[in-house]
């Protein structure tokens, strides 16, 4: 039997025929890379290549690297494989990747959500004999309301507290939620104070072109009182640190969509959980799978063996595969995950400490 | 019922105390005083009746959520309660009830009396009408377990506010075993005095440990250092059994375990003293088993907590008697506020009054003259069958609930042993999805043998860590149990150690918990079973 046009290696996802991995994470020649978050974007690769709108934000984390960029649509031919990118809808410049040898086509999704965030170019179906699909919200107790309702509870919450005297503190992801949050706050309410991390991200994007809501970084002369009648976005990283302490009293929010679960939240011991999550929720990974019409489809990380379970029983031919994306079922505390890329690199990275 | 649910999610949307109090209070002002009462109940513990079986209650879900049986358990696991499992697998409605509380649960509690068919009918109805909070919350009536990251204090507090009655009288109010069909809210914001119903227990005085953790050891200059001089407190030995609290008043006696159970008819041997009493008496006290005047292990009082009917054979193989150590009404009057002293003279003179000596025990006191004495007498804690000292402010009322300065609980170190990390199974509740109970064994020859479980000892930060070892290092899943690659150490702590035929290893461990996590040790250095069965004859 002829080998797959795409293998599953212990450095990535790999091509032979083209002679290039999809998200590796352990350093190879030619990485085409899904979206900018640490787990799908290792360091140490020799050729990048990327959406437009990733680049200045891998350059910003993994520093100088060879690096180039595609549109969405946009062919590339290696050894007569031809390679192409379409929005996954899970951040800003985060793609699916196309591949097709033949006639045979594979569609690796990275990490991808169905509704349309306002921000993200859109998630859109691609039709394939192979769909390799994340599955972080693979259980159905995962459903997620429209955004829309979503940030009314948002903007609510911060009216009350700018009511009750108290700062507002909103944590998220700083590549993709934060933004999110940002182009989706009520800016009647006040100004959008960012914690340096996301600032940071917010600049890369600004210099990739991307046009957001204006925000003020909170540096060491940034007064408690001033943040105290807007908002302050913070990344994960900055929970229960000084940083965050010295802006006492204030009320902290949390969006991900692991606080769909009660324990979950209590966990994070935020005030409040908002639902809102980058990653396709039940139903969207559903709809998502049956669109490409494929034959096959490989689940990367997420809850993967009860939802290739399920996918079998619905009648998809599902596979479980190992990666070492987000986490499988496994690493449901930590995905979303930027974690890892808060510590990365570039040293002005540091939590700010107010002293 | 759409209030109730309010509360459950304005609840779960503050951290702050004193939020969580005005949440309470607002939920108070707005709704029927039975609501107030049925939500009293609920928040303290009381349950409503149960009429349908949880099984069936699963079963009528799985059909309403239309999912494979398996993919709602694999939900449940993820999820870690099942009425919030339930009411998020269910496909959402515009509904929403009007119905109050009280109505709700008039309506579960008529279920007893219908047929499968028709409580069936009338859940998947009741479903179709609630949203998706309310059905939470009618969940959560369904199937019990009420456990809302509010304690009672929290409740107390809002509802003394409200009434302007004080917290402890309120406390006092809420005690022993009315049910909100019974008790109106008239009746709990009244003037009443202890006649009013003579079943009616006081609030525990519940004593706080002197050294917080096994770890923080406190030697006897810091016990003088935080309690001063030695000869203002009165030290007895600490009883590791049943704490009860036994009334006689208008003829009648009644026995109260700390749980708010009454438990009268658990203990017979306890009658005969206890109807010798004068009315109006109320004591505070230990239930142990008893064998040739010398108090048993716990264990051997376990063996007949949890049966229905006590056979002879229980009655004579572990007889029990009760060691008293405090008198909170003598003559039909409330003497909290005497002081420890005082009412241990009323206590002791009661004592001596009893036909019942071997029955109507007095914990004795301990002579010490200062703390470096009592600190060596606490040793000897293990061959007493205690768990520790007691020590007792001389001049400290009777107060409500735990608090600290006037009692404290000066327990002895755990024995601990260094197992091998081997099963792992995930959480409830806020940790829920997460591998935090796990399974322990010592080597028995070159095999590890399980012989405890524990769930707690280790922090948020550790638990996320030990999570991330077992879902990478998985040989076997049993259901929602995994066998893990054995490598991981740790040192386990617990208070006594029993033969044990029920299990595998032949022991069975008291209060077993995880003391640290010994990254220092290779598992082959765990302990081994033998080491273990000699704590047995110690």
């Amino acid at each position: 039997m002829a080998k797959p046009l795409l293998e599953f290696t212990d450095r990535g996802i790999y091509c032979e025929k083209g002679e290039f991995y999809i998200d590796p994470w352990k350093p190879v020649d030619d990485a085409v890379i899904t979206h900018a978050h640490a787990d799908h974007a290792y360091w140490g690769h020799k050729h990048y290549l990327a959406h437009h709108l990733s680049r200045e934000v891998l350059l910003y984390r993994l520093g100088d690297i060879n690096l180039r960029t595609i549109e969405y649509g946009e062919k590339i031919i290696k050894h007569g494989v031809q390679i192409s990118m379409f929005p996954a809808g899970h951040v800003i410049g985060s793609a699916q990747i196309r591949v097709e040898y033949k006639g045979e086509v594979w569609v690796i999704s990275g990490d991808y959500k169905t509704e349309d965030d306002g921000i993200s170019t859109p998630f859109e179906p691609v039709k394939c004999h192979h769909f390799i699909s994340e599955c972080t919200f693979g259980m159905p107790v995962y459903s997620w309301k429209p955004q829309a309702q979503i940030f009314a509870d948002v903007n609510n919450w911060w009216r009350t507290n700018l009511h009750n005297g108290v700062a507002t503190i909103l944590v998220g992801y700083s590549l993709g939620k934060a933004q999110r949050i940002l182009q989706n706050l009520d800016l009647d309410n006040g100004k959008v104070y960012t914690h340096g991390v996301i600032e940071n991200t917010n600049e890369a994007l600004r210099r990739n072109g991307v046009i957001l809501n204006p925000t003020e970084r909170i540096t060491s002369e940034t007064s408690k009182e001033e943040v105290r009648n807007g908002l302050i976005l913070a990344p994960p990283s900055s929970v229960g640190t000084p940083w965050m302490r010295k802006f006492h009293p204030y009320s902290f929010g949390y969006c991900s969509g692991w606080m769909a679960l009660r324990g979950a939240k209590r966990r994070r011991a935020a005030d409040r959980g908002f639902i809102m999550s980058d990653h396709a929720d039940w139903g969207g990974l559903i709809n998502a799978i049956e669109a490409t019409g494929c034959e096959k489809v490989y689940l990367t990380h997420g809850y993967t063996a009860s939802f290739a379970r399920y996918l079998n029983e619905i009648g998809f031919d599902a596979h479980e595969v190992h990666t070492l994306y987000g986490g499988e079922e496994e690493d449901s505390t930590v995905t979303e995950g930027e974690e890892k890329a808060e510590t990365a690199p570039s040293g002005d990275e540091v939590v700010e400490d107010p002293k | 019922m759409k209030a109730f649910a309010q509360l459950f999610l304005s609840l779960d949307e503050t951290n702050k105390t004193n939020e969580k109090v005005k949440v309470l209070k607002d939920y108070f002002i707005k709704v029927p005083d039975t609501d107030k009462m049925h939500m009293l109940a609920l928040f303290t513990g009381r349950r409503p009746k149960r009429p349908i079986n949880s099984t069936l209650i699963r079963t009528y879900a799985i059909e309403a959520s239309n999912i494979p049986a398996w993919l709602f358990e694999e939900s449940y696991h993820v999820v870690g309660d099942l009425a919030e499992t339930m009411s998020l697998l269910m496909p959402e409605n515009p509904n929403s009830s009007s119905k109050t509380l009280t109505e709700w649960i008039a309506e579960i509690n008529q279920q007893g009396a219908k047929t499968e068919e028709e409580r069936k009918l009338w859940l998947m109805e009741s479903w179709a009408m609630l949203d998706r909070q309310e059905r939470f919350v009618f969940n959560k009536l369904l199937t019990g377990s009420f456990r809302v990251g509010v304690s009672q204090n929290l409740v107390i507090k809002a509802l003394a506010d409200i009434t302007g009655i004080d917290a402890p009288t309120l406390t006092h109010r809420i005690m022993g075993g009315w049910m909100p069909e019974n008790y109106t809210y008239d009746q709990l914001i009244q003037e009443q005095n202890a006649a009013d119903n003579i079943s009616r227990p006081y609030p525990f005085f519940l004593a706080y440990p002197i050294q917080e953790t096994s770890e923080k050891r406190k030697n006897a200059e810091e016990i003088s250092a935080a309690l001063g001089a030695a000869d203002e407190w009165q030290a007895e030995w600490k009883w590791d059994g049943i704490r009860a609290q036994m009334i006689k008043r208008s003829g009648q006696i009644f026995i109260w375990s700390r749980g708010e159970d009454l438990a009268t008819e658990k203990f017979p041997e306890l009658h005969p003293f206890l109807n010798a009493l004068p009315d109006g008496t109320v004591l505070d006290g230990e239930i142990l088993s008893f064998q040739n005047g010398s108090p048993m292990a716990f264990s051997v009082l376990q063996t007949r907590i949890g049966r229905k009917n006590l056979s002879k054979k229980i009655l004579t193989d572990s007889p029990v008697a009760v060691i008293t150590y405090d008198c909170l009404e003598y003559k039909g009057e409330d003497i909290r506020y005497k002081t420890q002293a005082e009412r241990r003279v009323i206590l002791e003179r009661l004592q001596q009054q009893t036909e019942f000596p071997e029955i109507f025990r007095i914990s004795t006191l301990i002579n010490f003259n200062n703390w470096q004495e009592l600190e060596t007498i606490r040793e000897q804690s293990r061959a007493m069958i205690a768990e520790g000292i007691m020590l007792k402010r001389k001049s400290a009322t009777y107060q409500v609930g735990r608090r600290r300065g006037d009692w404290w609980k000066w327990k002895i170190d755990p024995l601990s042993v260094d197992a091998v990390m081997i099963y792992a199974q995930k959480g409830h509740g806020r940790r829920a999805d997460l591998y935090t109970d796990y399974t322990f064994a010592v080597w028995d020859g070159d095999k590890l043998v399980p012989f405890a479980k524990a769930y707690s000892g280790l922090t948020d930060q550790e638990i996320n860590k030990v999570d991330y070892f077992i879902k990478r290092n998985t040989l076997e899943k049993f259901g929602p149990v995994r066998t893990v690659k054995p490598e991981l150490v740790f040192e386990i702590g617990f208070e006594g150690i029993n033969k044990s035929t029920r299990h595998k290893s032949g022991i069975a461990l008291r209060f077993p918990r995880i003391l640290r996590w010994r990254h220092d040790k290779p598992k082959e250095e765990a302990d081994t079973l033998e080491s273990l069965k000699d704590l047995l004859n110690e």
